[in-house]
């Protein structure tokens, strides 16, 4: 597979099937993983980076469920092909931005992505799209064993899997959930709940991880710690979590319903309007207009089969899906122009807002 | 590339520098803003350095001997700069720097999940017929023709279980 099927063929966030999980946009597990006797990615020399990326490379594209994917050194990809993994949540930032010695493996269906020399030799990440987190562990659980046949893994039997950030320490897996959470932010719950979400050992960041902003109400919920705990352990108590976060969401939905109805179908129908009618938007304001009509099709005034296609969109706004789309890198203020063109187009027949039948009953 | 210090405590970039002299001695702390409040450092009343700098084991300015990691060479300011290890080895090397920090940064301080049983198998048994090699090495060598053979027996078996199941 080359980059450019890949790009061109829908994601696994993209995919209209998975889209049943109104909350949970996609459940994500990922594991770092060390050769032994080889220094961290960080810390080794330049020949040393490329041996193991060779090493890596070679096991993981071996591996069942990685046949037929595509396998890359990042000097191949041009800056937008990586932007567009990155926009597909396939590399990290951080990949996206080393010079030599990294690659990553995908696998056909991009549910699979093995980054090798980011932070530690190997991160492995599975993602599904929906709330999954079990059969998402038990996938990644099957191909971790399966490298494990092929590479030495640095490992102690009290510190468990060794990795370059001893913040990573022990199972070395970080399992996280991209929830869409647009009433909490409407009515200012946010901060209190990342509050008791920390102190349930779990972590809130923006759409893109570390240090993102959350444009859209889009969270990343996730395990803090990964010393102490087993896999399965720490994946239960995020259900948990996760699902304890969901019902505050539909109560705060609600809540909102019953005492101004027309304060938030005012920002859907707005949001639909821009949609329809803007000329210049940004990521950031797009990104906030879709999920306004994301919550809409939650509430019942657009049909449900129309969340597919604002998840496709969420997606497709972002400058590097843009920039492709358009055949060329171009300007952010180009970009701008570009997006609300795009919207437009998705818009003009999009099915028009009901606000009688929704869930709330007439208005 | 500014590379701001880490936190003495954990691994966040530190945003809260306190010096104190305490004994005609210069006191140094850098610390992340959640430690230096888990820590009462935003609360001068009942705020201590001594106190911490007990607790993090952290020795006033002329830091102890630097440790070195003879795998890679990584030392302990490397660590302080990046937050980061050199490679596996570190861990066993830099050990006492590391245990005091797991258990703020952690659950629990003992890893109770995945074992690669596989990869440590195939480990064991590479290190049974090196310790194996050596043996015979040496019974030939003192002319043990005995002990020889049986070690011979030992590596052949050994091996023909790693041909038949290299996995386990």
């Amino acid at each position: 597979m080359t980059i450019s099927s890949l790009i061109d063929s829908p994601s696994e966030l993209t995919d209209a099937t998975g889209s049943k999980t109104a909350i949970v946009l996609m459940t994500r597990v990922r594991l770092a993983r060390n050769l032994s006797g080889n220094p961290f990615p960080g810390w080794a020399k330049p020949a040393q980076r490329e041996e193991i990326l060779a090493t890596c490379r070679e096991a993981v594209a071996a591996a069942a469920p990685m046949k037929r994917g595509l396998s890359v050194t990042l000097d191949e990809l041009s800056e937008l092909e990586r932007q567009i993994l990155v926009e597909r949540h396939l590399i990290s930032r951080e990949l996206s931005g080393t010079k030599a010695g990294a690659g990553v493996v995908i696998s056909r269906d991009q549910a699979i992505s093995v980054m090798i020399n980011e932070e530690d030799h190997l991160r492995i990440q599975v993602l599904r799209s929906g709330f999954q987190l079990k059969k998402t562990w038990t996938a990644i659980d099957e191909l971790d064993s399966a490298l494990e046949e092929r590479l030495d893994y640095a490992f102690s039997p009290t510190l468990g899997y060794l990795t370059a950030c001893p913040t990573n320490l022990g199972t070395a897996m970080r399992a996280s959930a991209m929830m869409h959470l647009p009433a909490l932010v409407i009515a200012s719950q946010m901060e209190k709940v990342v509050r008791a979400v920390n102190q349930l050992g779990m972590v809130v960041r923006g759409l893109f991880g570390e240090g993102s902003d959350a444009s859209g109400s889009i969270f990343q919920i996730s395990n803090q710690t990964t010393l102490g705990e087993s896999e399965e352990g720490i994946i239960k108590r995020l259900g948990s979590v996760l699902n304890s976060i969901i019902e505050h969401e539909l109560n705060a939905r609600q809540k909102l319903l019953e005492a101004d109805p027309n304060k938030i179908y005012d920002k859907i129908g707005r949001a639909f309007g821009i949609l329809q009618n803007g000329h210049v938007l940004s990521s950031s304001e797009a990104m906030n207009l879709l999920s306004l009509i994301r919550l809409g099709v939650d509430l019942g005034v657009f049909p449900d089969t129309n969340r597919s296609v604002i998840d496709r969109l969420l997606i497709e706004a972002q400058p590097g899906h843009l920039q492709h789309a358009q055949r060329g890198v171009c300007e952010p203020g180009q970009r701008d122009l570009i997006r609300a063109g795009l919207l437009r187009g998705e818009f003009a027949n999009f099915t028009k807002p009901n606000f009688n039948s929704s869930a709330a009953g007439p208005n | 590339m500014a590379n701001p210090l880490k936190c003495d405590l954990c691994t966040k970039p530190a945003t809260v520098h306190l010096t104190q002299i305490v004994n005609n001695k210069v006191h140094k702390v850098d610390l992340c803003e959640q430690c230096a409040q888990a820590k009462g450092v935003t609360d001068p009343s009942g705020f201590s350095l001594a106190d911490l700098l007990l607790k993090a084991s952290l020795n006033p300015e002329p830091a102890a001997p630097a440790v070195r990691c003879e795998q890679c060479g990584f030392t302990q300011a490397d660590f302080k700069k990046t937050g980061r290890f050199g490679c596996p080895a570190c861990y066993d090397v830099f050990s006492s720097l590391i245990e005091p920090m797991l258990d703020s940064m952690h659950k629990g301080v003992v890893h109770t999940g995945k074992v690669p049983s596989k990869a440590l198998a195939r480990k064991s048994l590479h290190d049974r017929l090196t310790k194996l090699e050596t043996d015979l090495t040496e019974a030939i060598k003192s002319e043990r023709y005995e002990d020889a053979a049986r070690t011979r027996d030992e590596i052949n078996q050994v091996k023909h279980s790693f041909g038949q199941k290299p996995s386990r």
